[in-house]
């Protein structure tokens, strides 16, 4: 699948900010009243702003971005428009979580109730734009049951650095939140291989002769057009094998170093040494995911791609 | 929530009017949608004969023909050097002006001197009746490029050919035999037919190099080596000979198998047939005594020896035929090898063709009477019919292999039967009709018309064009011992020869809808040079160029004066039964095209400017004794009241006053009005006892001279044994007043045989073999027409460049891979193309679609369109003319007989080179001439 | 409006076109013609991005392809129109985030709402069959409306009222009608040369039928059954003299 960029950055940055009040979220709900003004304040602003700048990213995508509003409409039958509607639901926890958390006089059970609210419409989210690809039949190497968890902890990863990085300048609870970013970094790599050895693994099982229903062998002769088109621009787009390993590898090296540089803070707590250490980490993790996800597009096999010739799917 | 709602009935047009497409020479009839005067829909007409509704993909593109950015608007004239394309926009009254003076100095000096060729013409009956009134025997058709072997086999041997002159019985036929065809003239009629024939699960068998379209729909494809029908044509005769699977009673009534041929070796008639009073003479079984071949009381013999009243041996044609054929060097076995088809593949053909002619034959129950007034109960059928085109008549060798499948469908009696193949009138006429050309020098003078039309049919060499010298008259060299039966001219060696002033220099070439500088010309750059070549003095070769085109093609650039035309469905046009008919096999039919939209440029339809020059010029039939116009209503006028003979015009449909005759008749004022109530065409379907067996059918025959089809309502006797060939064969071996040069008397003699022969094609037996040892051919792609379709937004995106296809074997034996860039070598040219793989190709075969090609900066196309970027001709590899034969004297690149081009005779080799970005030769890009584009960024339909 | 009609619902109707691979010389007359209505249509027309240049960029609903299948002497070449099969279980539809897409619960042709399109391309990534195509000019996805404006057009000559695709088709190799309807001509089409779908595994059950290529195995309706010709005579003698006598003996002395 052609690799569209408004698609890969909205996923990210809406993914790293769903994580990242996910846990501000919880760590309402288990401290009550965030700790100071300034931190708790960053952790919304920085959270909200990712997820709303994911969204403006996705408009992008449009052909009308004016009439984006309609796509709420198909809640009962379209993963994408539950996405949206969750999305937009979402603001609301966010908001009232953070009135509650950014005022030292708020009752923690409130603050529990919105936090609990606010990470599980977070979660429920993110799960929605997993399903969008999950629920695809067309294409193996996205209808795949890690694909869920695998954005989820995406999320939570991303967030996590995110969060870590924020945190440890005020030198609070850098230690938990280092322990949290490692293990979220360590899945993400891990259901990762996971994922790839899997889709690796599967045979490609569709051919252009069950395409066609035509007896093998099967291959295509002559184009439908000489001229390009849509579909083999979108559904057309392969890569190649040797790249897409070097960036498999490239995006483990960068969740490692993110993991390493979420260490520091770890065991220093705070400092300067530390913050910009775990600055890098969330850079890491998050120029991680980008790539993660331009793979996540750019080694999916579409069906369609049969008919212009591609030899399996 | 519910469903939107969608306008079910919506009426995007305010007017619908029939016309006749032109997307190519189907001509098929059309709808066209029109909205506030713009075309916006166009469909196949369902009352139409030709097409009967459908459309195909070029039709259905016309809008983007008719919107092309690559439309002239304004005459031009030449400014810069030819082929530079720099030219200044001039006013119509300079351009007529301008050519008039160019011609009349001509016409009143040395009227040779003008040549008038028009390639994808459809009013040849106009340009060639013009051509005569001027004076020069300079004038053909594109016919000599394109398949005039197929026009003149047939004509000489049934008095109809294949080609878009006799088609299939779609209705009846069971098993069909598709010799060379990727496509055709009658593109959707052939497609309409192919469906019929697989709705009722008869056979079709494709002899086909290649294995696309019709091919690949067919239930068997025979994947042949190129230039080698003939000999699995002689295998399946021999074949059904060897058991006697042969109509004898068909081949002693309709064909001259019974005559008797003159066995006298060195007499000056030896070869011709035996006649009483120029009556064919026949062995008479009864008393084994010559009779006459006319008399009913004869039984004809079909073998065995006569001796004649004079004491000579005469035998019957079909004894020499028998002995011909029934040589085992004309068995499968021995043809095997050279065909590249099983021996075993051609016993089952052979089989399967005497089974569905004989055992599956089939009767009509509609009485009929034959020319001697014998009555028939029923039409009996033999349920095999074949068509051929180029694939048989692009090669050296075409003429003799199209007779030889005249001679397979003759011995199974399919002609014009139940089943069979179907003539479609005006033909049959006598073989060959009794048209001789004119343009003897004794028959040119300046200011003076031909006595006749400068095409017909020669029958002996006092009918040839040459000087007393032996000598061309022609430019082209038609009607000499160089192309004897060249029946269309040459238009293929015109510019070489104009250039190079052989047989002589002229002083106008003028040139209409013919792409010569390109996809028509053997030899390109050749080509180029000859169109630019200069004497001494600084002045061009070919001193004067008049050309007229709709669209900016690679041929504009070398005109010194530039004559833009209307497109299709700007004009007035006329498909008329005296030029190349759209009958139909059932009856006549012809056609119209109207003007559906105003053209909104500076342009003029081409045949209303050759009226207007031909008053200017005064020519008798276009100018009134007042030197007034003749036609001042242009074409349309002309179409209306221009009468060939008393009573036959143009049109055969509503003649007369009233309307109410057809054929024969007054002109009808009315007439354009009629034929557009009618959706611009006219169609007489004949009675069914009129429908077969017309060579012999009396009310046929006597009807067709009603109606000025035939002269005599005689039988027309189909010619196994064709005599005019035998009487060029003798005049080579010295016999006769009129006698070829010596240089050419080996080429006669050999070649004109009055029974088919098959011979390598003349590449392949010049060049080294082994050093070329690939065939190459093209393919007509269904989805473009020629050089034209390429300006078409919609066609170019399905077809916008070419592959060099080759076989998955051939390309594994030379390391080559689909997507390999290649170098070709044929002993002429080189090209530089990639490389597609497929299994459907004979294996010692490479192929490509035609025409994709073109010029860089030609057509309105960006600079670096794929078509010039990655597209190619073949065009680049053909050589024009035939390697030097001893004393230096080199024949142009054609059949002996007809002068056909050769273009599948070509030899190549592939060898791999590193990947390129383009395919070579590029040439120099063309400037867009004044008054086109600009080219749209987007084409959103909207009006 | 992204929900399906029940197909199993007695009397659904299900308009759709069977496509005769055995027949299909790949003219490419469905597709231009296609192109042709669709473009003058009554909305949004198929645009073409530089249509005179490098790179051209059409929208067209249905296309041509051209395969090669079996192998030695079953080896085939076979043209292969493809367009939207309006399946019954169509994904295109139910991913649709704003009910642009939708399917026909009166005949069950599957339709794009050019005024509610966003141009999220959903449809298209849910399309098995490539059936969909987003016009880069317009905004929005573009498919096969099965020519809706034609088949019930008032305005349209009854016989006219079907597909521009199947009124071009010179070969008749493509199909119009109801495949809901057991005893319709299409549907009798397809049971009796055994028509098939695309793609079945997927589960889109599309309405679209393709006929399969006849087998050729010496089918010929004609006689390879015959075997080869018996040469005349009883051998003795040359081939030429048994011939003629052969010749007398035919036309009797
Ligand atoms: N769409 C479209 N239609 C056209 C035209 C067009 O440009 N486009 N052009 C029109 C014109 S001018 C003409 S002349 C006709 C020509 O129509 P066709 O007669 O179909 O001519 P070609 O396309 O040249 O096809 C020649 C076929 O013969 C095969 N062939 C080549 N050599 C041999 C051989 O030695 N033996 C056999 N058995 N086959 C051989 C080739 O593979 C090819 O399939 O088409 C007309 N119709
Ligand atoms: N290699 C190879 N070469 C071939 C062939 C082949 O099979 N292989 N086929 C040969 C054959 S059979 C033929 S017939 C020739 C065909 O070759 P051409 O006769 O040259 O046919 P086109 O290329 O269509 O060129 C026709 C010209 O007419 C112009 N034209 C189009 N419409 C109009 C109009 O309405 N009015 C005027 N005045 N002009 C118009 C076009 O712009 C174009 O310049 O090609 C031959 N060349
Ligand atoms: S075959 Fe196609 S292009 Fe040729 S006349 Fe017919 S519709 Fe027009
Ligand atoms: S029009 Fe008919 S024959 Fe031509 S490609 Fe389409 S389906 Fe095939
Ligand atoms: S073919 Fe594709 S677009 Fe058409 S209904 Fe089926 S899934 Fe939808
Ligand atoms: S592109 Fe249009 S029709 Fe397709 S899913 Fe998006 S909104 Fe629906
Ligand atoms: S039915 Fe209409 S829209 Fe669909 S492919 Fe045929 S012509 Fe195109
Ligand atoms: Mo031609």
């Amino acid at each position: 699948m052609h690799p569209a960029y408004s698609v890969i950055i909205f996923s990210t940055l809406s993914g790293a900010g769903y994580g990242l009040l996910a846990l501000g979220a919880l760590a309402g709900a288990a401290h009550g009243p965030a700790s100071s003004f300034a931190f708790g304040a960053l952790v919304m602003a920085i959270g909200l702003g990712l997820i709303t700048a994911g969204l403006l990213a996705s408009t992008f995508h449009l052909g009308h971005p004016e009439r984006a509003w309609r796509a709420v409409s198909q809640w009962r039958s379209s993963w994408l428009s539950r996405e949206g509607v969750t999305a937009l639901a979402t603001y609301v926890p966010a908001l009232v979580f953070g009135w509650l958390w950014l005022d030292p006089q708020s009752s923690p059970i409130a603050i529990r109730i919105a936090g609990l609210a606010l990470a599980a419409m977070c979660a429920l989210t993110v799960i929605c734009t997993a399903m969008i690809y999950a629920s695809l039949a067309t294409i193996r190497q996205w209808r795949h049951p890690i694909v869920v968890p695998v954005y989820l902890v995406m999320a939570l990863a991303t967030g996590a650095a995110i969060l870590l990085a924020i945190a440890v300048p005020f030198g609070r609870g850098a230690v938990v939140l280092g322990v949290i970013a490692i293990m979220a970094l360590l899945a993400a790599m891990a259901l990762k291989l996971w994922y790839w050895r899997a889709i690796d693994r599967e045979p490609r099982v569709l051919s252009i002769a069950m395409a066609t229903g035509l007896s093998e062998p099967v291959r295509q002769w002559e184009p439908a057009h000489t001229a390009r088109n849509f579909v083999m621009r979108e559904m057309g787009y392969r890569v190649g094998r040797r790249h897409a390993r070097r960036l498999r590898r490239l995006v483990l090296a960068l969740f490692g170093l993110a993991g390493l540089l979420a260490l520091p803070a770890l065991l220093a707590g705070s400092g300067v040494a530390a913050s910009l250490a775990a600055a890098g980490s969330a850079a890491a993790a998050l120029t991680g995911a980008l790539i993660e996800r331009w793979l996540f597009f750019a080694e999916a096999e579409h069906v369609s791609s049969l008919y212009y010739g591609a030899v399996g799917a | 929530m519910s469903e939107p709602q969608v306008d079910l009935s919506p009426k995007t047009w305010d007017r619908i009017t029939t016309t006749t497409c032109y997307m190519c020479a189907c001509r098929c009839g059309i709808k066209v949608y029109l909205k506030d005067g713009r075309v916006r829909y166009i469909e196949g007409n369902r009352d139409h004969p030709v097409n009967k509704g459908v459309l195909c993909a070029k039709g259905a593109a016309g809008i983007m023909q008719h919107r092309s950015p690559a439309r002239l608007s304004e005459p031009l004239l030449r400014v810069g050097p030819r082929g530079s394309g720099t030219f200044r926009a001039i006013a119509w009254e300079e351009a007529l002006l301008t050519a008039t003076q160019w011609l009349g100095d001509v016409r009143s000096r040395d009227p040779r001197k003008l040549a008038f060729f028009t390639g994808r013409d459809q009013s040849q009956a106009l340009t060639g009746w013009w051509a005569s009134q001027f004076g020069t025997p300079n004038y053909a058709a594109h016919g000599g490029f394109c398949s005039v072997n197929m026009a003149a086999a047939g004509l000489y041997t049934l008095g109809g050919s294949f080609w878009e002159f006799g088609e299939p019985d779609w209705r009846y036929a069971k098993y069909f035999l598709l010799f060379g065809v990727a496509e055709d003239h009658a593109s959707n009629p052939i497609k309409t037919g192919l469906g019929r024939l697989k709705a009722r699960g008869a056979k079709i068998v494709s002899i086909n190099p290649v294995r696309t379209g019709y091919s690949a729909i067919a239930d068997e494809w025979i994947g042949i080596r190129p230039g080698t029908d003939g000999l699995l044509v002689g295998a399946l005769i021999h074949e059904l000979l060897k058991a006697g699977q042969v109509d004898l009673d068909y081949l002693a009534r309709y064909t001259n198998a019974s005559w008797l041929v003159i066995m006298d070796e060195g007499a000056a008639d030896h070869g011709l047939i035996a006649r009483f009073e120029g009556a064919p003479l026949v062995l008479d079984r009864r008393n084994g005594r010559p009779g006459l071949a006319a008399d009913p009381q004869v039984r004809p013999a079909l073998h065995g020896e006569a001796s004649l009243p004079d004491g000579r041996r005469a035998v019957p044609v079909f004894r020499l035929l028998v002995e011909r054929y029934l040589s085992p060097d004309a068995s499968p076995d021995a043809v095997a090898g050279r065909c590249g088809v099983a021996a075993a593949t051609i016993r089952r053909l052979a089989a399967e063709l005497a089974d569905t002619a004989f055992r599956q034959a089939i009767e009509l129950d509609i009485p009929w009477r034959d020319v001697h007034g014998r009555r028939h109960a029923k039409m009996v059928g033999r349920p095999v019919a074949m068509h051929a085109m180029r694939g048989i008549s692009a090669h050296s060798n075409g003429f003799h292999t199209c007779r030889a499948i005249h001679v397979l469908q003759l011995i199974l009696g399919t002609i014009d039967v139940p089943g069979g193949f179907r003539y479609k009138p005006p033909f049959p006429k006598a073989p060959p009709p009794a048209v001789k050309p004119a343009g003897r020098p004794d028959e040119i003078a300046p200011m003076t018309p031909l006595p006749g039309p400068p095409l017909g049919f020669v029958t002996e060499p006092r009918d040839l064009l040459v000087d007393r010298d032996g000598r061309p008259c022609r430019i082209d060299k038609a009607y000499s011992w160089e192309a004897p039966f060249a029946a269309h001219g040459l238009m293929h060696t015109v510019i070489g020869n104009a250039a190079r002033g052989d047989p002589y220099p002229i002083d106008v070439l003028f040139l209409y809808m013919a792409n010569m500088s390109w996809n028509s010309a053997m030899n390109v750059s050749s080509t180029i040079a000859d169109l630019t070549a200069l004497q001494p003095d600084g002045t061009y070769k070919i001193p004067k160029i008049i050309y007229s085109d709709a669209y900016c093609s690679e041929m504009v650039a070398y005109a010194d004066l530039v004559l833009p035309d209307t497109t299709y469905l700007e004009r007035w046009d006329c498909i008329s039964l005296l030029d190349r008919p759209i009958s139909e096999a059932d009856g006549p039919a012809d056609a119209i095209r109207q003007p559906v939209v105003e053209p909104d440029r500076d342009v003029r339809p081409f045949q209303d400017v050759l009226l207007d020059l031909g008053h200017r010029l005064g020519l008798p039939g276009m100018a009134t004794a007042q030197g007034g116009p003749r036609y001042p209503g242009g074409y349309a006028d002309y179409i209306v009241h221009h009468e060939r003979a008393p009573g036959i015009g143009p049109l055969a449909g509503f003649r007369g006053r009233d309307g109410s005759q057809a054929g024969k008749g007054e002109a009808n004022p009315e007439q354009l009005e009629r034929y557009i109530e009618n959706g611009c065409h006219w169609y007489r379907e004949l009675p069914a006892h009129m429908r077969y067996y017309r060579f012999a059918n009396r009310d046929y025959l006597d009807w067709s001279v009603q109606f000025g089809f035939n002269a005599k309502a005689d039988a027309i006797v189909m010619q196994l044994y064709c005599e005019p060939l035998q009487r060029f064969r003798l005049a080579a071996q010295g016999h006769g007043d009129v006698k070829p040069p010596a240089e050419h008397r080996p080429r006669i003699e050999r070649y004109f045989d009055p029974l088919p022969i098959w011979y390598p094609p003349f590449e392949e037996d010049a060049v080294d073999s082994a050093a070329y040892p690939l065939h190459a051919v093209t393919q007509r792609p269904m989805a473009m027409y020629h050089s034209w379709g390429s300006q078409n937004a919609w066609l170019r995106q399905i077809i916008g460049r070419n592959w060099l296809y080759m076989s998955d074997v051939k390309a594994k034996e030379l390391g080559l891979e689909s997507g390999d860039w290649v170098r070709v070598d044929s002993s002429h040219g080189r090209i530089v193309v990639e490389i597609r793989t497929m299994s459907g190709v004979n294996p010692d075969t490479v192929w490509t679609w035609n025409a994709i090609g073109k010029r860089s900066g030609a057509w309105n196309l960006a600079k670096d369109a794929p078509e010039s970027r990655q597209g190619f001709l073949l065009n680049h590899l053909i050589a024009e003319l035939l390697p030097q034969r001893d004393g230096g004297f080199r024949y142009a690149n054609c059949d002996p007989v007809t002068g056909q081009a050769a273009w599948y005779d070509l030899r190549v080799r592939v060898e791999k080179v590193p990947p390129e970005m383009m395919s070579l030769p590029q040439f120099a890009s063309l400037d867009l001439p004044p008054g086109t584009g600009p080219r749209p960024v987007v084409l959103d339909g909207r009006p | 409006m992204t929900s399906l009609p029940d197909s199993s619902a007695p009397g659904q109707v299900k308009l759709g076109l069977v496509i005769d691979l055995d027949t299909c010389v790949g003219c490419q007359a469905c597709a231009v013609a296609c192109k042709e209505w669709n473009t003058q249509g009554y909305h949004a027309p198929l645009t073409d991005q530089d249509p005179y240049g490098a790179d051209p960029v059409g929208v067209w609903l249905n296309r041509v392809h051209a395969y090669e299948t079996g192998e030695g002497a079953a080896a085939r070449t076979v043209h292969f129109p493809r367009s939207c099969l309006h399946c019954e279980d169509a994904a295109c539809v139910t991913v649709c985030p704003t009910g642009a897409s939708y399917k026909r619960q009166s005949d069950g042709i599957v339709l794009v709402n050019p005024d509610t399109c966003i141009g999220c391309k959903l449809c298209s990534w849910a399309c098995p069959y490539g059936a969909r195509e987003y016009d880069y000019g317009e905004g929005v996805m573009k498919k096969c409306t099965l020519c809706i404006d034609r088949i019930y057009n008032q305005h349209l000559e009854a016989e006219d009222r079907q597909p521009a695709c199947v009124r071009a088709c010179p070969t008749g190799a493509r199909h119009f009608g109801d495949l809901g309807d057991r005893d319709s001509a299409v549907s009798r089409l397809v049971s009796e040369r055994g028509g098939y779908d695309l793609l079945p595994e997927l589960g889109y059950r599309p309405v679209n039928k393709y006929l399969p290529l006849r087998q050729r195995d010496g089918a010929p309706p004609t006689a390879a059954a015959a075997g080869d010709l018996q040469p005349l005579g009883d051998g003795d003698g040359s081939l030429l003299d048994s011939f003629f006598a052969w010749v007398d003996r035919a036309l009797g002395a």
